[in-house]
């Protein structure tokens, strides 16, 4: 057990019941991650951080994601194909970019084949830094998008 | 000794090749010949076969503005010697050819796409040019580790399309998978070709997470250089870290303080133990046994912890630096390492139980994936996957650095080439790994972590390998001035790919994921 994780993690659960209704559905997107990053998203789901007893879950399709999570640069070669999965997600739909490289391209920032960073590519509502964030950061991170996904409701009604 | 045995090289060549070599020059366990481009393949056919040395890498280097040609360099590894044979050749001066090697050493194949894609170089005869790196909607002509092209020039997509290997029969059909997967991995792109259930071709195309890791390194201080290596395979931080300052160290002479050799062995094994623990835990949840998933992953988070307590990273980052390790291991570090080891290992054991009993599981993994001996030899496949199909060969053993000469372990190794044979060979070099750490606490000498480092002097090359969790990687850097005037990294992933097409033909659709992972390729390690 995690006091950090559980503390984020119920605060997590009230607020993906008030949004939704339900649980939220994220789907990852390595757009070229050094695989750091992916470490940590699979740190979610082992049986001390359980995401999804929060209501957090990790889907296999952007069909089926209300949040897209993305790490990386967003490589040349990436590029395309993470356009097509944003495309694919239906709205209203949120996008958290995870990690120094997703943030502005970190270490990789300037190079002929990155664009640096997933705002360049997409409207990005969260940025969660570390190289790579801890899970509690990035459980953080989740919150703070589902804080600015309720402010958008309640302008709308 | 060393210096005797590659001597004995030159002289034992035959009279034909003898004269072909230009100048040949032992520097510490490298013979370095000089050659024409023409006599490079014979050159290196020849040693390749009557030394049984593997190909540990093959690239190239611009020198138009020194010297008005290309190089370049094929570098092998003798069986049973702590050594290397280094062959350089120019190219003729403003030639962009050369005869490919591919025909007669069958592991250059990738080596050589790749000098085509980041120079512009043709090797003649190549049996598959098609690009490796570079994508079809990059313009022909632009060639980014060629000195005259500017790290930040990012030229616009022109039209074009990648020609897929095409299976044709009756009842055969294409299954594209990727490049984004449904799982939380990186991207790639796999088209199957299947005929009923089973797979008769597989085609792995890569380079989707391609971000110039090279180019990068040929601007980034030597200082700065150990952050860039830790980002070049995130999960394999240490290894490839401790290749480049083992690679930088060696360009200026310098001597490693013992006890940072020690720290560096501890953390290698530590990133060992995290990466395979989570190998074994995914073959276990890709055979859909769950609990021996979730209680491996259980135990790969205590690992990231005990990372985490001893060096605030739990992906071990900023452990290294040029000249030793950042921080010391305190008493205090030592005994929680130890306290928490004691416990891994029994967790493991336990974890270890639940799998091999597990009928359903062996039934999955026993003749799933099988590579044979022959083939892993022949692609000169590395690492565990390599000692799963019987090849006897281990970086730490055989080419010995940081504290591993003065440790005992085993190399386990398998036979049966499939994905128990993996999973054991993986098992027990988690066993090994403990012991590892173990000795390396015990027999750790006080004294400082890390010397200056300074000097490092232009023009001269040196190269270091590391046994990763994914087996043999090697960093080889031409010094410039401050920084890398060429940094070629080759992770133990480039050479394992196409082991992987091969691994599943004949085995069904659903058992790929399986084979995938009991390989556990790096995608950003491959394409850099
Ligand atoms: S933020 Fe750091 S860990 Fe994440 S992908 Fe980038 S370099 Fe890797």
């Amino acid at each position: 057990m995690d006091e950090e994780t559980e503390k984020l993690g119920e605060e997590l659960k009230r607020k993906v019941r008030e949004v939704f209704g339900r649980s939220l559905a994220i789907r990852e997107v390595d757009a070229g991650s050094c695989n750091g990053c992916e470490v940590e998203v699979n740190s979610l789901t082992n049986a001390i951080h359980d995401i999804e007893r929060f209501g957090l879950h990790i889907v296999a399709s952007p069909r089926h994601a209300d949040m897209l999570l993305v790490t990386g640069p967003v490589t040349r070669n990436m590029e395309i194909p993470l356009r097509q999965t944003y495309n694919a997600t239906p709205g209203p739909k949120m996008v958290v970019a995870m990690g120094s490289c997703a943030i502005s391209g970190g270490i990789y920032r300037g190079s002929y084949a990155v664009l640096d960073g997933v705002d360049k590519v997409l409207p990005v509502d969260v940025y969660v830094p570390g190289c790579p964030p801890r899970p509690q950061a990035i459980i953080q991170g989740i919150l703070v998008a589902l804080g600015k996904m309720e402010e958008r409701k309640g302008q709308r009604s | 000794m060393t210096v005797e045995k590659l001597r004995l090289i030159v002289e034992e060549l035959p009279p034909e090749l003898y004269s072909k070599v230009r100048s040949a020059k032992v520097r510490g366990n490298d013979l370095r010949l000089v050659t024409g481009i023409d006599d490079l393949a014979s050159l290196a056919k020849h040693i390749h076969g009557a030394y049984q040395a593997p190909l540990v890498t093959m690239h190239a280097t611009d020198d138009r503005a020194a010297e008005d040609c290309f190089k370049l360099y094929v570098i092998l590894s003798p069986k049973g010697m702590d050594a290397f044979v280094t062959i350089i050749a120019a190219l003729e001066p403003r030639s962009q050819r050369f005869v490919s090697l591919t025909p007669q050493i069958n592991e250059a194949d990738w080596y050589e796409r790749e000098v085509q894609d980041m120079f512009g170089l043709e090797a003649i005869g190549h049996p598959d040019p098609r690009p490796l790196v570079l994508y079809d909607d990059w313009p022909q002509g632009e060639h980014p580790l060629r000195k005259d092209f500017p790290l930040d020039r990012r030229p616009p997509r022109v039209k074009g399309e990648y020609p897929f290997t095409k299976v044709e029969g009756e009842g055969v059909y294409e299954i594209p998978v990727g490049p984004v997967h449904a799982g939380v991995i990186e991207p790639g792109h796999f088209r199957f070709s299947v005929a009923g259930e089973p797979i008769i071709n597989l085609e792995v195309r890569l380079g989707y997470v391609h971000k110039g890791i090279e180019k990068i390194s040929e601007s980034t201080p030597y200082w700065r250089g150990t952050h860039l290596a830790e980002r070049i395979s995130g999960d394999n931080s240490v290894a490839h870290s401790t290749a480049y300052c083992q690679t930088v160290e060696a360009l200026a002479s310098a001597e490693v303080p013992e006890r940072a050799e020690y720290i560096r062995t501890v953390m290698l094994e530590l990133e060992r133990i995290y990466n395979l623990i989570g190998d074994i835990s995914g073959i276990a949840l890709d055979t859909a046994f769950s609990v021996g998933a979730a209680n491996g992953y259980l135990l790969r988070e205590k690992a990231l912890n005990l990372n985490e307590c001893l060096t605030g990273s739990r992906l071990l980052r900023s452990v290294n630096v040029i000249g030793g390790v950042r921080k010391d291991l305190s008493a205090n570090d030592r005994e929680k390492t130890l306290s928490a080891l004691v416990r891994l290992k029994l967790e493991f054991e336990d974890l270890v139980d639940l799998m091999v009993t597990s009928t359903s599981l062996l039934d999955r993994v026993e003749t799933t994936g099988r590579l044979s001996t022959e083939m892993a030899i022949r692609l000169n496949v590395v690492g565990p996957v390599a000692r799963a199909s019987g090849v006897d060969r281990d970086v730490r053993r055989d080419h010995p650095y940081a504290a591993y000469d003065r440790l005992n372990f085993l190399v386990p190794r398998g036979t049966a080439g499939d994905v128990n044979a993996r999973t054991r060979v993986k098992i027990d070099e988690v066993r090994e790994s403990f012991s590892l750490i173990d000795q390396a606490l015990d027999g750790m000498p006080s004294g400082p972590i890390r010397t200056v480092v300074e000097n490092i002097p232009a023009g001269e090359m040196a190269m270091s390998l590391v046994e990763s969790p994914r087996g043999e990687l090697v960093h080889w850097i031409l010094a410039g001035k401050e920084r890398p005037y060429r940094h070629k990294i080759r992770d133990a992933s480039f050479c394992n790919w196409l082991a992987m097409e091969e691994a599943v033909l004949g085995n069904i659709v659903p058992d790929f994921p399986l084979i995938n992972k009991s390989f556990n390729l790096s995608y950003s390690g491959n394409d850099l």
